[in-house]
């Protein structure tokens, strides 16, 4: 009895201790708070500026946002393609235009990837390009004014993803469709008929070097398969293009099975100098399509779109020595040539190496013909005979590399968390930071350019979870900010972002600051209902329209008083912001508006169209506090029924004898 | 009557030619600065016209019921090209002439110009400061805007500088060496006899 008491608590002891073993083996959580001096590197004090503007996508909000670093405060939004309520972008008159297709107005896009303009592949601080992945555009941003200027169409695409990246010396931006579709006068297909009528289309944008404005220099017609990302050739590798692709299965359903079954997939080499020569010797062909351009017009603060219709195409399964594969392991996402422009570094999302092609190698294997066959009649070069070499377990999922000026490179792993520092030249892993978490593209300021400005390297993450306070089932979207100028990544600061970030670039501040512009001119202003003075304030009637050429200037409004307004009329408030002095907008909002309000910087000219609905008298005021007096900046217009006699008049700060029975 | 020395009517048309850049840069200057407008506002001074911030600093000045700057606001800008044309003139006459009265009405001249136009700066600057529109917005009983005639003073939220700009000073090195050429002309002759 004794001994079963005593072999009872002997058990037991087992068991307890035996559980406290267990606990203690389990594996710790790994760290995810940065040390030491790490916050002092993100600060900037008060009344001072961050070195780098940092120009971040938004994905699904379809803007581009501008962030200052290493602080990570964020400055502005750019509404690009999507409606912007808070300024008027996509509602204003003059800013509706910005948003048209050929599928007429569109006003919401996806906005993934960014592309600084460079000269000699060097970052030159005036535009900034981005994509629309769902109805395929391109937008130029004028980095004087962080104002959206042009955006392009692009026809024969079904999903512009592998875009906007461009040449060395912004002679090209490139936009790869990431859904090929059957185009032409042959498109109520079968969906199964893919691999019959389905292509791909790559569109080559030429890009003004005097004033920025893109036009569709050609489109290269390939093989069905889905374009993913891109890079140009630099230095020696200057008139080459690289892209990664995916689906080289050509298959048409359930593609996270379908698309993955490939050992490879293929990076495409584009010899865009050799597609010159053809366009040069006529083998173009024009054909017949339909998309938009618009442009916005500074001098008139007025965007105007154009339905083209016709692009000049090129098929490289004709032209010869255009196109080349070269098999790229497990869907590449990320395909990025390094500073020098020898290198082309392949992300096989679902690899477990990164692949580093040379550009030396492939050009001698396109010479020795040392081709493993065709793909829809394009040569595919053999894989060892393209290869630099290979980095061995670099982690588990590689997205996207970018390069600092030290020759080494920073791939983010989606599936493993993290960021590896490996030398491009020896392959051999140097560092590695586990990121917060699931990190997509990274970015290192100048990265893709031929001159890294290096310092640091930012991550874009897909998930935050535990990061920042919780607010319910939907959460911020988020960025960290490592250190690199050490042998060792150091984690520096988190912080959260607007949208969804896919991509950004980083420039130093001095190439962008000096030339940014403080007002519009209104000696320059030539929109056609500007009233550039009090004086030119006043109200016309064009039948049923009324257009109220309105000025603002501290603090109030001309006219402030508006009768005459009859209940059909659609009433166009052209509000023309007369400050000539550097941060002082005006806004304008109209009681019962179905569109939004405006917002009108000092010398610009905006329009707002309101309809009313019932008679009555309706306030307007200044939605942007503009001076002590702001509250005051308000007026009133008078609305009567169809048919009343009321007549058309106007007024500020006119004081009317009531015995008058005027406006009665 | 007596004579100037070559050096002294040397100085003289030298100073007197140098007049002529009042013509071509400004020559008095308005700072002021607030903490909305930490890079300052400037107004510029010329012979006959005034630049800078001027239709900013209307604006701001509105709401204390000071006038709108205008060029019409000021006759001077029409006649002071032809006063400053008139001291050259005298300055280099002065020099042909070869006569120590000539340089005695001409320092008096200089003098007296400058300060009528001190005089007539300070005039309008109390105009300007005290002659405020009844119905302005902020009204602050026995508060007036009168700008410094040379110096710094505070006017409200704003730190307001009045003083010479290049023209102003250029136009002072004139006066001082055609000046000291009259000290230096009586000073030999008095040493002679």
């Amino acid at each position: 009895m004794k001994n079963k008491i005593i072999s009872r608590v002997l058990t037991a002891l087992v068991v307890i201790a035996s559980a406290i073993v267990w606990q203690s083996c389990k594996p710790k959580a790994p760290a995810t708070v940065s040390m030491g001096d790490a916050a002092s590197k993100a600060f900037v004090p008060p009344g001072k500026y961050d070195e780098f503007y940092n120009v971040v996508s938004g994905g699904f909000n379809g803007q581009m946002s501008i962030y200052g670093l290493p602080s990570g405060r964020l400055f502005r939004i750019i509404p690009v393609f999507s409606q912007f309520p808070e300024n008027g972008y996509g509602y204003s008159e003059e800013t509706i235009p910005m948003l048209n297709t050929s599928h007429g107005f569109v006003p919401w896009d996806d906005l993934h990837h960014i592309a600084l303009s460079t000269t000699s592949g060097q970052h030159d601080g005036r535009w900034a390009f981005a994509n629309a992945n769902n109805t395929p555009r391109v937008a130029r941003v004028d980095m004087k004014t962080f104002k959206t200027v042009e955006i392009l169409e692009l026809p024969h695409s079904g999903g512009n993803h592998s875009s906007p990246f461009i040449t060395e010396n912004t002679e090209y931006v490139v936009a790869g469709t990431r859904f090929s579709v059957p185009v032409g006068d042959k498109t109520d297909v079968p969906i199964s008929s893919f691999k019959e009528n389905f292509k791909g289309y790559i569109s080559f944008i030429s890009v003004d070097p005097a004033d920025g404005k893109m036009k569709i220099a050609f489109q290269l017609k390939t093989p069905g398969v889905s374009f993913d990302l891109a890079r140009a050739g630099k230095g020696k590798s200057h008139g080459w293009f690289f892209f990664s692709t995916y689906n080289t299965e050509q298959a048409y359903t359930l593609l996270e099975v379908n698309a993955s079954q490939k050992d490879k997939d293929f990076i495409m080499a584009v010899n865009w100098k050799k597609a010159e020569e053809y366009i040069k010797a006529g083998k173009g062909q024009t054909v017949k399509a339909k998309y938009a351009h618009n442009e916005w017009d500074e001098s008139t603060h007025t965007g105007v779109s154009n339905i083209m219709d016709e692009v000049l195409q090129l098929d490289p399964a004709e032209l010869k020595d255009i196109i080349y594969f070269i098999p790229c392991p497990k869907s590449p996402h990320g395909c990025d040539t390094d500073p020098t422009g020898e290198y082309i570094v392949g992300s096989g999302k679902l690899a477990a190496l990164i692949p580093v092609f040379s550009f030396t190698k492939i050009q001698q294997a396109i010479a020795n013909k040392d081709f493993e066959g065709e793909f829809a009649g394009i040569p595919v070069i053999k894989y060892e005979a393209a290869l630099h070499g290979e980095v061995k377990k670099p982690g588990l999922g590689p997205l996207h590399t970018e390069f600092d000026e030290k020759g080494n490179a920073y791939t983010s792993f989606f599936v493993s968390s993290e960021i590896v520092k490996w030398n491009v030249q020896s392959l051999e892993v140097l560092d590695r930071v586990p990121t917060y978490y699931s990190i997509g593209h990274l970015s290192v300021p100048g990265g893709p350019t031929a001159k890294p400005h290096g310092k640091y390297v930012v991550a874009y993450n897909k998930i935050t979870k535990d990061r920042y306070l919780p607010t319910g089932p939907e959460l911020t979207q988020s960025a960290q900010l490592y250190d690199i100028s050490g042998d060792k990544m150091q984690l520096v600061l988190d912080f959260p972002t607007t949208g969804e970030p896919h991509y950004a670039e980083s420039i130093p501040a001095e190439m962008v600051m000096p030339n940014s512009q403080k007002i519009y001119k209104l000696e320059e202003n030539k929109h056609p209902y500007a009233a550039l003075g009090e004086g030119q304030a006043k109200v016309e009637r064009k039948g049923k329209e009324v257009h109220v050429y309105m000025t603002a200037i501290r603090s109030h409004l001309t006219p402030d008083n508006i009768e005459g307004v009859k209940l059909g009329d659609d009433v166009y408030f052209h509000v023309t912001n007369l400050e000539q002095d550097w941060d002082v907008p005006h806004g304008f909002a109209i009681k019962g508006a179905n569109n939004a309000e405006l917002l009108v910087m000092p010398g610009e000219t905006a329009t707002l169209k309101w309809k009313p609905l019932t008679t009555g008298i309706f306030p307007f005021y200044c939605t942007d506090f503009c001076s002590a007096l702001h509250q005051e900046m308000q007026g009133y217009i008078r609305v009567s029924p169809a048919g009343s006699n009321v007549p058309l008049k106007f007024s500020t700060g006119k004081i009317e004898d009531q015995s008058s029975g005027a406006g009665q | 009557m007596k004579s100037l020395k070559p050096v002294s009517r040397l100085i003289i048309a030298l100073a007197s030619l140098l007049m002529i850049s009042a013509y071509f840069v400004p020559l008095w200057q308005i700072l002021m600065w607030a903490p909305q407008y930490p890079e300052g506002l400037e107004m510029d001074i010329w012979i006959n016209n005034i630049t800078g911030d001027v239709k900013v600093i209307s604006a701001l000045n509105h709401y204390i019921g000071m006038k709108h700057i205008e060029v019409e606001m000021f006759p001077e800008f029409g006649y002071m090209i032809y006063i400053v044309g008139f001291l050259i003139g005298f300055g280099l006459l002065t020099a042909l002439l070869n006569r120590r009265l000539m340089l005695w009405l001409f320092s008096i001249l200089l003098v007296a110009t400058a300060v009528a136009a001190l005089v007539d700066f300070w005039l309008w600057g109390y105009d300007y400061g005290h002659n405020l529109d009844p119905t302005a917005a902020i009204n602050i009983p026995g508060m007036s805007y009168q700008p410094p005639l040379i110096g710094t003073k505070q006017l409200l939220n704003f730190t307001a500088f009045s003083g010479p700009d290049i023209g102003g000073w250029l136009f002072m090195a004139s006066g001082v060496a055609i000046i000291g050429t009259l000290a230096y002309e009586i000073y030999t002759s008095k040493k002679k006899a």
